[in-house]
C-alpha cells in the first residue's frame, strides 16, 4: 500500500545507487517493503558472525562504523546514502565485521528477497553491488564525491586517515606551463592568472626549467634583468625531477637533500619524459593530512555547516594523536580549542550570511561552560550566550528578536556539526541568554546581590565566558561591571564558595572510589561531577576574588593564583597538574568508548590508572578545604 | 439479576478487542509493541468536530515495517468548509473514503492491545472516543504515553529557566534534526512522533534507567 512514509523512503532512495537505477514505479513498490530502523550511538547494528539479516542497510540519517574485531581496526565509517551489510546478499554465510551505530542513526532495511531479482536482472546494479561489497562496502560513488566536497584537501579520504609517511604523493595535476623564450612579464601574468607560486618551463613537451617567485626576486626585481628578458633567463635549470609514484616521505627527502621547495614530477621520472605535475612543499604538508594549520584552512574555506562537520572528525583524530605521542595537554587543548573556536566563528559566519541584514548593533558571541574555559576536547554539549550593544527601549524588540533569529541558525549549525543542544536551553537561542548589555548587568547584579542557590549556579555557569566572536569591548564592560559588583557584595564569593563544595567528594570514608547510586551510568565514575568540577568551581571562586581578568582556563587560573600567593604556590600547582591530568584522563576514556568520557568503569582500569586518579583526589581534597576555610563557608551553614 | 440488565451487548469486533485486554500486561520494554497514531480532525471541539483520518504505525524492537501501516479517511456527515481547507484532506483526494464505524473497526484490529503513543495523547484519544461514543461503544482500553509529557522530562529542571508548559510536534522535530514535510497529515504526524520518541527514549536512558513501568507513570 503506497503511503506518506513510503514515498518519502523511495524519494531519498531514488537519489542513491544502486537504487537510482530502478525505475520509479518499482522503486515506490521496494520502499514499501523497507523497515525503518533506529539506533541510538554505540548500538550494534549486527555483530560478527551473526546469522544474516534479512535486510541490507542503507544509511538515512547518521553514521555507521564497520569493524574488524580481532584488532579493532575500523574499515569504514559509513555515512548518509552508503549501504551495508551486503553479505547475505552476496554470500550465503555469517557477517565478518561488526556493523555499529557511530552516531545516532535511522537506517532503512531494503528486504534482500525482495531486492535480489533486481541484483540478478540489472547487470549495473549487480556490478555496484560486487564492487560496494569489495571495497568492504564504501559506496565507491561517493567517495569521489566526498573528496570534492572539500575540494582538493579531501580530508576524508582514507588514506590521510593514517600516518602517511609511505602514502602515494598527491600532486597537482594542472599543470601550467611555458615557453622559454616566453618574457618574465607574461610569464608572471600567468602565474598570477593560474594562483600558483611555481611554473615550468617545457620545450618539446621535455621540462628544461622551473621558475618560482623566488626566481623572480633574485632576477627581475633586483635589477639584474629587465622585465621583458625571456623566461630562459629566469629560470632555475636543470629541473629536478622524479617519478610520479614517490612517497610523501621520499619527497620531503628530495626537496631537503637539494633544498628546493619545488620538484617536477615525469612520467618515469627522468628529463626525457613528459612532464607529468609539480609538488610544492605546501602539496607534501597538505598530505600529511591532519596538521592543524591544514584544518583550519579547510575550515575557512568551509561553504556549509556539513563540510565543517567532516572536519571535526578530523579533529578528533589530531586529538587521538596527540594524546598517543603524550604531547602536553596544555599544548594540546589550546590547539584543539584554537580549531573548535574556529569551526565555531565559520558557524557564526555562515549563519550571518544566512540573515537577510547585517546585525543592528555590534554584538559577541559567548561561549560559556567548559567551552569558555577550552577545556572542552571532546564533542559535548553547546553552552552559548549572545551580548549586544545597547539600544533604546523602543528598539530593544526588533534588536532582541534579530538576534534571537540568527542565533536559532547558529545553535542548529553548531548541531549539525556536532555539538547536542543543551539540556538545560543554556543558549543564545534562549530569550534569557540572548541579551543587551545593560540588561546582563541587570541580571548579573541580581545574581550576585541575592545570591540563592539558583543565582550562584547560574554565575558558576555562566561567568566562565569567552568570546567566540564579535565586539571584545562589549563583553570586556561587562567584566568590570562583575568585578566592581563582586568587590561591593563580598558576601557572593561565600555564596559561590559554598556553591564550589556542593559536588561530591570523589572517595568515601574508606577511601574507596564512589559510584554513581542509579542509571544507565550506576557503578561508574562520574569523573566530571566528582573530580573535574569541583577543581574548576575552587578556580572560579579566587579568581573573581582576585579580579584576575581575562583568563578563563581552569589549569591557567591555578598557574596565576600560584603567581599571586606564593605561600600556597604548591597547592595551586598541584591543583593544575590534577586538572590537566584528569581532563587528559577523561578525553582519553572519551575517545575510547566514542562517548563523552565522563562516566568511567573502574573495573576497566589498570591499577596504576586507578593510583593516578587517587593521588590527585588529595589535591581536591585540600583545595576544598582552603576554599572552605578562606570563606567561612561554614558560617552559612550555621 | 441488577447488573445483568446494564450489561450491555457490544458487536463482534469490539469484544475480540477487548477479549485481548484480559490478559495480563508484560512490563518489558525491549519486548513491547507500540501504536503510534495521530489524527487529523475537522477541529478543536470535542462534541462538534470529527476525525477526518486516522495515521499509525507499530514500533517494535526500535523499527518501523512500511507495509504495516495504517491509514484511512473517514467520510464525513457534517461538513466544516473552513476546516477541510485547511487540511486540504477532502478537496483533492483520491483516497478511499470509508465510514466512521468501518473505521473504527479497523482501527481497533489494528491497535489490538499495544500501548498507544501519540503527541498531545490526551486530544487524539478523546476524539477517538467520542467517535466510539457515537456508535455505542465504549472508550479505548489502551495505555498510553504522550510524548510532549515526555519530552519535558529530557529538559533539566530548575528554577531560573522558564519551563513551557507545552511542545509542540513542530518544536521537537526541529530540536531533533526531524523533517517535517509531511507535517499534518495523520501517517507523516505519526511517523515524526515515533522517531521523536525513539530519541526521547535514548536522551532519557542517559539519565536514569528506564523501564516500561516508569514510562507509564511518568508520561500521561
Amino acid at each position: 500500500m503506497k503511503n506518506i512514509i513510503s514515498e518519502r523512503v523511495a524519494d531519498f532512495l531514488k537519489n542513491f545507487p544502486p537504487f537510482n537505477m530502478i525505475p520509479k514505479k518499482e522503486l515506490q513498490n521496494l520502499a514499501e517493503q523497507v523497515t525503518i530502523v533506529y539506533h541510538e550511538k554505540n548500538s550494534i547494528v549486527f555483530a560478527k558472525d551473526q546469522t544474516p539479516h534479512a535486510n541490507f542497510y542503507i544509511i538515512h540519517k547518521g553514521a555507521v562504523a564497520l569493524k574488524k574485531i580481532v584488532d579493532d581496526e575500523t574499515m569504514d565509517i559509513c555515512d548518509e546514502g552508503d549501504i551495508f551489510g551486503l553479505r547475505p546478499l552476496i554470500a550465503n554465510e555469517n557477517y565478518q565485521l561488526e556493523a555499529r551505530a557511530y552516531e545516532e542513526s535511522i537506517l532503512y532495511g531494503i528486504p534482500i528477497d525482495f531486492f535480489k531479482p533486481y541484483a540478478r536482472n540489472n547487470q549495473r546494479i549487480s556490478n555496484f553491488l560486487l564492487e560496494s561489497f569489495a571495497s568492504n562496502t564504501r559506496n565507491p560513488y561517493s567517495k569521489e564525491n566526498k573528496g570534492k566536497l572539500l575540494g582538493s584537501l579531501s580530508i576524508e579520504d582514507k588514506a590521510n586517515l593514517e600516518l602517511s609517511d609511505l602514502q602515494p604523493i598527491r600532486y597537482s595535476k594542472k599543470l601550467i606551463a611555458c615557453d622559454p623564450d616566453m618574457p618574465a612579464k607574461e610569464v608572471a601574468i600567468l602565474m598570477s592568472k593560474n594562483n600558483v607560486g611555481s611554473i615550468l618551463v617545457v620545450e618539446n613537451e621535455l621540462p628544461i626549467g622551473i621558475i618560482t617567485d623566488k626566481d623572480f626576486r633574485n632576477h627581475i626585481v633586483s635589477g639584474r634583468f629587465p622585465i621583458t628578458t625571456p623566461a630562459s633567463n629566469v629560470m632555475s635549470s636543470p629541473v629536478v625531477t622524479y617519478s610520479k609514484n614517490m612517497t610523501i616521505t621520499q619527497a620531503q627527502m628530495a626537496m631537503m637533500k637539494s633544498s628546493i621547495s619545488h620538484i617536477c614530477l615525469t612520467q618515469d621520472g627522468t628529463v626525457n619524459t613528459k612532464a607529468v605535475g609539480i609538488l610544492s612543499k605546501h602539496d607534501v604538508m597538505v598530505s600529511l593530512g591532519n596538521n592543524p594549520a591544514v584544518l583550519v584552512k579547510a575550515i575557512k574555506r568551509s561553504k556549509k555547516y556539513k563540510h565543517i562537520k567532516n572536519i571535526r572528525k578530523s579533529v578528533i583524530q589530531l586529538l587521538q594523536g596527540y594524546l598517543d605521542n603524550n604531547i602536553p595537554l596544555g599544548l594540546t587543548a589550546k590547539i584543539i580549542s584554537e580549531l573548535n573556536d574556529a569551526c565555531i566563528k565559520k558557524t557564526i559566519e555562515l549563519s550571518l550570511l544566512k540573515m537577510e541584514t547585517p546585525p543592528p548593533v555590534k554584538f559577541a558571541w559567548l561561549a560559556i561552560g567548559s567551552q569558555g574555559r577550552s577545556e572542552q576536547l571532546l564533542h559535548t554539549d553547546q553552552d552559548n550566550a549572545i551580548i549586544f550593544d545597547d539600544v533604546s527601549d523602543a528598539e530593544l524588540p526588533t534588536v532582541t528578536n534579530y538576534f534571537l533569529k540568527l542565533a536559532k541558525h547558529v545553535t542548529k549549525g553548531l548541531n549539525t556539526i556536532g555539538y547536542e543542544y543543551c539540556p538545560a536551553e543554556m543558549m543564545a537561542s534562549n530569550p534569557k541568554w540572548c541579551l543587551s548589555l545593560q540588561e546582563w548587568k541587570n541580571l548579573t547584579s541580581h545574581w550576585i546581590i541575592n545570591p540563592g542557590a539558583d543565582e550562584v549556579l547560574m554565575s558558576s555557569i555562566f561567568f566562565d565566558y569567552t568570546v567566540s566572536y564579535g565586539d571584545k569591548d562589549i563583553v570586556n564592560e561587562l567584566t568590570e561591571h562583575i568585578f566592581f559588583n563582586t568587590k561591593k557584595y563580598p558576601i557572593f564569593y561565600v555564596h559561590l564558595a559554598h556553591g564550589a563544595l556542593q559536588n561530591p567528594s570523589p572517595t568515601g570514608f574508606f577511601r574507596q572510589f564512589l559510584v554513581e547510586q542509579d542509571g544507565e551510568n550506576k557503578d561508574f565514575f562520574d569523573i566530571k561531577r566528582r573530580a573535574l568540577m569541583p577543581l574548576a568551581d575552587a578556580a572560579r571562586v579566587l579568581t573573581l576574588y582576585h579580579s584576575i581578568k581575562a583568563i578563563s582556563n581552569t589549569w591557567e587560573r591555578y598557574e596565576k593564583l600560584a603567581e599571586l600567593e606564593p605561600p600556597n604556590a604548591e597547592l595551586y600547582l598541584s591543583c593544575s597538574y590534577a586538572m590537566k591530568a584528569l581532563l587528559k584522563f577523561r578525553t582519553r576514556q572519551g575517545l575510547l568508548h566514542h562517548d563523552s568520557g565522563r562516566y568511567i568503569a573502574l573495573d576497566q582500569l589498570t591499577k596504576e590508572e586507578k593510583m593516578k586518579l587517587k593521588r590527585t583526589f588529595k589535591t581536591i581534597k585540600e583545595i576544598q578545604e582552603l576554599i572552605s576555610n578562606r570563606f567561612k563557608v561554614a558560617n552559612l551553614l550555621g | 439479576m441488577w447488573w445483568s440488565k446494564k450489561k450491555q451487548e457490544y458487536p463482534d469486533f469490539w469484544n475480540t478487542y477487548a477479549e485481548l485486554f484480559t490478559k495480563k500486561l508484560e512490563y518489558n520494554l525491549s519486548n513491547t509493541t507500540f501504536t503510534v497514531l495521530d489524527t487529523e480532525t475537522t477541529g478543536f471541539n470535542f462534541s462538534d468536530d470529527r476525525v477526518l483520518s486516522i495515521g499509525a504505525l507499530k514500533l517494535f524492537k526500535n523499527a518501523i515495517a512500511i507495509d504495516s501501516v495504517f491509514d484511512v479517511y473517514v467520510e464525513q456527515d457534517i461538513y466544516k468548509k473552513e476546516s477541510i481547507k485547511v487540511h486540504g484532506i477532502l478537496k483533492h483526494t483520491k483516497r478511499k473514503l470509508i465510514s466512521e464505524q468501518e473505521a473504527l473497526i479497523k482501527f481497533l484490529a489494528y491497535v489490538g492491545d499495544n500501548i498507544i503513543i501519540a503527541h498531545h495523547a490526551k486530544f487524539d484519544i478523546t476524539m477517538i472516543n467520542r467517535a466510539l461514543c457515537r456508535n455505542n461503544l465504549p472508550e479505548l482500553k489502551n495505555k498510553v504515553l504522550d510524548t510532549s509529557t515526555l519530552y519535558k522530562k529530557t529538559l533539566l529542571r530548575s528554577n531560573l529557566l522558564n519551563q513551557q508548559d507545552a511542545y509542540s510536534l513542530d518544536e521537537l522535530a526541529e530540536k531533533y534534526n526531524i523533517s517535517m514535510k509531511d507535517r499534518h497529515t495523520a501517517l507523516g504526524d505519526a511517523y515524526i512522533t515515533a522517531v521523536a520518541f525513539l530519541k526521547i527514549l535514548t536522551k532519557l536512558k542517559e539519565k536514569r534507567a528506564i523501564s516500561l513501568k516508569w514510562l507509564l507513570k511518568h508520561a500521561i
